[in-house]
């Protein structure tokens, strides 16, 4: 069983930290995996987006064109990305930012306003955390286990506060209705 | 057992080498390898070892130069047009028989190009580069496991063979995260009694040098490093085979190529086309008999490769062009997909029934 | 009764420069400074392109030849890996102030402890006499055979100035080899250099103002001559900066 997961937004989102949170979480579950970052300028305020492979068997090509799993943090990713995931795949939109729906009738759209429950949260920098919260909840590719454990390996030990507003934020996306 | 870990590919080339005993590196910023520098800024003033900013990719291989000389196990690395700029001091170092690490992590070129990942700069890798009658030998990573494997192993055979060694990776080999294991131990060091340390007044001076006026010893001295890398070729080749055992259609690639490659070879099998996969982890020494072999039972080949066509030409001297070889290919860090490659293949399998 | 002997520091081998050259001087006063404080067996000597290529065959310590203009990068590199030998190059014009210009000004920026011998006889020797970035206005050459006209090739570099302007280096002096005088004051100049690496005190550079009969197309006298009335006006000799006295005086 392979999963193909491409997390796709602005730079500045948080896009690469939630490919790298999916990445680790892999690793504590024992996963087959690799993380690709798109690089360069465009990390630095342009689009910014990232390829996830979690498989039981050893990953061929890192690079993701054709998701099962899609994580669009601004319009021109969905866009961008809509047509490339594959038939039945798990396509998540955050809703603050994107106005339209998911055009495709084959694949499955989640609609989070992560913005701005990540806002309304006091935590306005991790909506990518709560999508992250959401996509798993949803797609049960891993266990909402040991997240703490993960979280440690990513977030500086100096920045405690940090851990506590990601599990925060992971909790409210994976609690999330709608 | 070592615990495995996540690390981006250039951060595992650096600890593969701080693990290899290097405790010098000199560099010079270039994406995307920076993370090599950035981890050696790091880590090196802790463990009392040296990193060194220099003022030029021409200066920071001179300094390589300067501490191989003194039989240190010393790198440096870079990116395509920064690998140009070292290309004198790697020449210089061939020429004084020195063993040191250079690393590649390939860019789109020719001149400034891009910053996505590439792979052509084959040709200067395993062709010369810089002037004169000389090799490297060339390592080419495919996985992050290999990054840190692949740099010690290179390590190891500059000290054996007294030769430069490079690494040859791309901007995604640097980029990307994978679980390694990073061994705890590496080998021996090796006895340099050629390096210049100080006579201690005990011995006649050492010399370090590339220059031979005359001509008869200059010639001779280059006889001699052709046989030593007789020896490499004999005994260091490296490559790994993948559905070969039936295969009728044989696709060559390294590095990013060949994990691309891997989906498509399989994906290929699913349709029921015969195919396998040959990797060369060494480009220099090139798996020449593998190939060889391969041609006696494949139809074809398909060489899959982030440039214009360049190893394909060793593909071709390799199996003597007896069977047809076609290209599959991306420029300029464009990277070609697995559909891409698989069309090549079913392509190259109606033709050639 | 003391007589006269060939430093130690130097091989047997016979020097293979022109008549008159006086680089043979100046490697002997390396040599000597080498054999007064001891330190043969631990230092390693980095020999240039030019005129003293060969310079690895001369010196009898442990010796590195260089790429055009990179004994400083490379004298970095062996000072890094070992940081208690002495590390000298031994550079001319051509090698230090054009094309290894930016290994020079860089290795002194950062206060390396090494020791940096520079022969500046204004042109370039080994192939035969073109323009030096140190040859004087109106000087001819191969390259400038109306001689160097300043709106067209440019200034000297006076060296010394240049990188005493820098708050990097530890000790800059230029001294000639012209006379006795002169030979005896460089002998000390090039001793300090040698004792400031010892006592870890960075980077020194003597500048040696030196002639090149051949290629100047002088008798050998003639060109010391020229030294005293065209060069050494020019690039005026003493010390250009000594960190460690500046701040002795200021305490």
């Amino acid at each position: 069983m392979t999963t193909q997961i491409l997390i796709a937004g602005f730079g500045g989102q948080g896009v690469l930290f939630a490919g790298k949170f999916i990445a680790y979480k892999g690793l504590v579950e024992g996963k087959e995996l690799s993380w690709l970052p798109s690089y360069g300028p465009e990390m630095r305020g342009g689009t910014a987006n990232c390829s996830v492979i979690l498989s039981d068997e050893p990953v061929g090509s890192p690079i993701v064109s054709e998701p099962d799993v899609l994580m669009v943090m601004n319009l021109p990713s969905l866009d961008k990305y809509e047509n490339a995931a594959v038939k039945g795949a798990s396509i998540f939109v955050d809703s603050t930012l994107i106005g339209r729906k998911v055009v495709r009738d084959d694949v499955k759209a989640f609609y989070i306003p992560a913005t701005q429950m990540a806002i309304d949260a006091g935590v306005p920098t991790l909506a990518n955390m709560i999508m992250v919260g959401k996509m798993l909840k949803e797609t049960g590719v891993l266990s909402f286990e040991n997240t703490v454990e993960t979280l440690k390996k990513i977030v500086s030990a100096k920045r405690a506060e940090l851990l506590d507003m990601n599990i925060k934020a992971l909790e409210a996306g994976y609690n999330y209705k709608g | 057992m070592a615990e495995k870990v996540l690390m981006k590919g250039n951060e595992a080339i650096a600890e593969a080498a701080i693990k290899a005993g290097c405790r010098l590196y000199f560099g010079y910023p270039i994406t995307p390898q920076t993370e090599i520098a950035a981890y050696m800024a790091k880590r090196m003033p802790k463990i009392g070892g040296t990193f060194l900013q220099a003022e030029s990719e021409v200066s920071a291989i001179n300094m390589v130069y300067g501490v191989a000389g003194a039989g240190f196990r010393v790198m440096t690395s870079s990116s395509s047009p920064g690998i140009s700029l070292k290309q004198e001091g790697i020449s210089y170092i061939a020429g004084a028989d020195l063993p040191a690490l250079i690393v590649n992590v390939q860019r789109g070129g020719p001149g400034l190009g891009g910053i996505q990942p590439s792979q052509s700069d084959y040709f200067q890798a395993t062709k010369g580069g810089g002037h004169g009658d000389y090799h490297l030998i060339v390592l080419a990573p495919a996985s992050v496991q290999e990054m840190a494997d692949l740099t010690i192993k290179a390590f190891d055979l500059a000290d054996k063979y007294r030769v430069p060694t490079m690494l040859l990776a791309d901007g995604t080999m640097g980029q990307m995260m994978e679980p390694v294991e990073l061994p705890e131990t590496t080998s021996e060091p090796v006895e340099k009694p050629w390096a210049v340390t100080g006579t201690k007044m005990q011995r006649k001076h050492n010399i370090i040098n590339s220059l031979y006026l005359n001509p008869e010893l200059l010639e001779k001295t280059n006889f001699e490093r052709f046989e030593r890398y007789k020896q490499i070729e004999q005994n260091e080749v490296m490559f790994e085979e993948y559905m070969m055992d039936d295969a009728e259609y044989c696709v060559v690639a390294f590095g990013i190529a060949a994990r691309v490659s891997k989906n498509a070879v399989t994906a290929a099998r699913r349709k029921g086309i015969k195919v396998g996969l040959i990797r060369p982890i060494t480009l220099w020494p090139f798996p020449v008999d593998v190939l060889k072999k391969a041609a006696d039972k494949v139809k074809g080949f398909v060489s899959v490769e982030l440039s214009m066509g360049q190893m394909i030409e060793d593909i071709k001297l390799a199996t003597e062009c007896r069977r047809p070889v076609v290209l599959c290919n991306r420029s300029g860090g464009m990277i070609p997909t697995p559909e891409h490659v698989l069309e090549t293949i079913e392509n190259l399998a109606k033709e050639n029934k | 009764m003391k007589v006269f002997e060939k430093p130690k520091a130097l091989t047997d081998a016979p020097f293979h420069y022109c008549p008159g050259c006086t680089h043979g001087i100046i490697h002997r006063l390396v040599a000597e400074a080498i054999d007064e404080l001891g330190i043969e067996g631990n230092t390693i000597g980095v020999a240039p392109v030019g005129c003293a290529v060969m310079a690895y065959d001369y010196f009898a310590c442990d010796m590195v030849e260089a790429a055009h203009g990179r004994a400083p990068a490379i004298a970095t590199g062996l000072k890094r890996a070992m940081p208690d030998n002495i590390i000298f190059t031994y550079q001319g014009d051509g090698d230090l102030a054009s094309i290894g210009m930016a290994e020079t000004v860089h290795a002194a920026t950062r206060n390396e402890n090494i020791t940096i011998i520079f022969v500046n006889n204004a042109i370039y020797g080994m192939t035969g006499g073109q323009m030096a970035p140190t040859s004087l206005p109106g000087q001819v050459t191969q390259t400038s055979p109306y001689g160097r006209d300043l709106s067209n090739q440019g200034y000297p570099i006076r060296v010394s100035e240049l990188l005493a302007s820098l708050d990097g280096p530890e000790y800059i002096e230029r001294v000639a080899v012209n006379n006795v005088k002169n030979v005896r004051n460089a002998k000390k100049a090039i001793l300090k250099a040698f004792k400031n690496q010892t006592e870890k005190k960075g980077f020194s550079l003597i500048e040696v103002v030196s002639s090149c009969p051949t290629n100047w197309g002088m008798t050998p006298q003639k060109a010391l001559e020229w030294v005293e009335e065209k060069m050494i006006p020019y690039y005026p000799l003493g010390v250009y900066k000594d960190r460690s006295a500046e701040n002795k005086e200021e305490k």
